[in-house]
C-alpha cells in the first residue's frame, strides 16, 4: 500500500489522529493516562534548559568539557539527561575560528534530552535544503553574520550521530556562577544558528 | 524541483522565535495544536511497548517527508505533524491489526458525529476541529 502522503480524499489529520488513538486504545495498546504522562513529561520536563545547563558546565570545569567531547552521551547522561533520541550525542565546539551548525537534512534528528523537540524552523524544508549549500547566507537571515575568516561547518543529524553544539562562553562573564551562565544559553545557539551574546 | 520550491524562502519568514529568545523554560514551542501531542504521543507509546523502535518510526518520517517533498507544493503547505501522522499509521498497520482502511472508516465515523457530540474519551484539552 503506497498512499500519498496528502490524498484529497484523506480525512483531516486531527480527525485521523483521534481515529489512530481510538483504535489503538481499543486493542489495548495505548491507554489514555500512559499518553497524557508521555506528553507531559515532554512538554514540561525536557527541553533546552537541560542543554544549557550542559554547556554552563562545560564552560566552568574544564575536565568536565574534555568528558563532554570526548562521549556526549556518557557526559550528558552524568546529569541524568538520557530517554529517547538520546543516544549518539556527539557535542562539537564553537570558537572564534569554527563556527559549527546542525541540520537532519532528512527529517527532525535532534537530541531530544537535552533540547526538548525541535521548533518549526528546524524541521522546515528550506532550512533543511538550504543551510547545507548556504550556510551563511542562511545563518545571516537568522541574525548571524559572521566575519569572513571564520570557517562555518554544517553537521548533518541522523540516527546514527545526533549533534549538539558547545557554544563559546562569552567574555564579560568571567565572575558569573553556573546557574547565571545557564541562563545565557539559547536554544538557538545549541544548534548553531546563534552565538551567545555577553551579558548587558 | 523541490529544491528550487525551498531556495526562495528566507529563514527569516519561517516561525522562527528568534535567535535572541532564550529558553527560560522546557517544552515551549512544541506543539501547534493538541492533535500534534497526540500524534507525537502515541508513537512514543508504542515504541515503550516495544510494537517498533524508534528508529523503525524514523526510517518511516523520513519516506513520509520525502513523498511530500517530491510533490512539489510550496513550503508554505508543509506540515510536519501531518507527515508524522502519515508515518505512524504504515508502521501501525505493519506492527499492529490496525489498518490504514480501519483508520480511514473510523475517521469517517468520526466526521459523520453531529455538532457538539459528547466525547466518548477522556482527553485533558480541547479539541481544534
Amino acid at each position: 500500500m503506497t498512499a500519498k502522503p496528502h490524498p484529497d480524499d484523506r480525512a483531516p489529520a486531527p480527525i485521523r489522529a483521534e481515529a489512530l488513538e481510538a483504535l489503538l486504545t481499543e486493542k489495548g495498546l495505548v491507554n489514555a493516562d500512559g499518553l497524557n504522562g508521555l506528553i507531559n513529561r515532554f512538554v514540561n520536563d525536557v527541553g533546552p534548559m537541560n542543554g544549557a545547563t550542559v554547556v554552563a558546565r562545560a564552560w566552568t570545569d574544564p575536565e568536565y568539557r574534555e568528558r563532554l567531547l570526548e562521549d556526549g552521551t556518557a557526559a550528558v547522561g552524568e546529569f541524568g539527561f538520557a530517554g529517547p533520541q538520546g543516544e549518539h550525542i556527539v557535542v562539537v565546539p564553537n570558537d572564534a575560528k569554527n563556527h559549527n551548525v546542525v541540520v537532519c537534512t532528512l527529517c527532525s534528528c535532534y537530541p531530544w534530552p537535552l533540547l526538548g523537540l525541535p521548533p518549526d524552523w528546524y524541521k522546515d524544508p528550506a532550512y533543511r535544503a538550504r543551510v547545507v549549500r548556504e550556510p551563511r547566507v542562511v545563518l545571516s537571515e537568522m541574525g548571524l553574520n559572521l566575519a569572513e575568516d571564520v570557517e562555518v561547518t554544517v553537521w548533518d543529524s541522523s540516527a546514527e550521530n545526533r549533534y549538539f553544539i558547545l557554544p563559546e562562553r562569552p567574555s564579560g562573564t568571567e565572575d558569573m556562577s553556573e546557574e547565571e551562565l545557564a541562563e545565557l544559553v539559547t536554544r538557538e545557539a545549541m544548534v548553531g544558528v546563534a552565538v551567545v551574546g555577553s551579558p548587558t | 524541483m523541490t529544491q528550487e520550491t525551498y531556495e526562495n524562502v528566507l529563514i527569516e519568514d519561517l516561525d522562527l522565535d528568534g535567535p535572541a529568545a532564550a529558553p527560560r523554560s522546557n517544552g515551549e514551542l512544541i506543539f501547534d495544536s493538541p492533535w500534534e501531542g497526540r500524534a507525537f504521543g502515541l508513537a512514543l507509546a508504542l515504541v515503550e511497548n516495544g510494537l517498533f523502535t524508534l528508529e523503525d518510526f524514523q526510517g518511516e518520517l523520513i519516506t513520509a517527508i520525502a513523498e511530500w517533498e517530491a510533490l512539489g507544493k510550496s513550503n508554505e503547505d508543509y506540515r510536519y505533524y501531518e507527515c508524522w501522522l502519515v508515518a505512524l499509521e504504515r508502521l501501525v498497520a505493519r506492527s499492529t491489526g490496525v489498518q490504514i482502511t480501519d483508520v480511514d472508516q473510523r475517521s469517517k465515523e468520526f466526521l459523520e458525529r453531529p455538532a457538539g457530540h459528547d466525547h466518548d474519551h477522556d482527553h485533558d484539552h480541547h479539541h481544534d476541529h
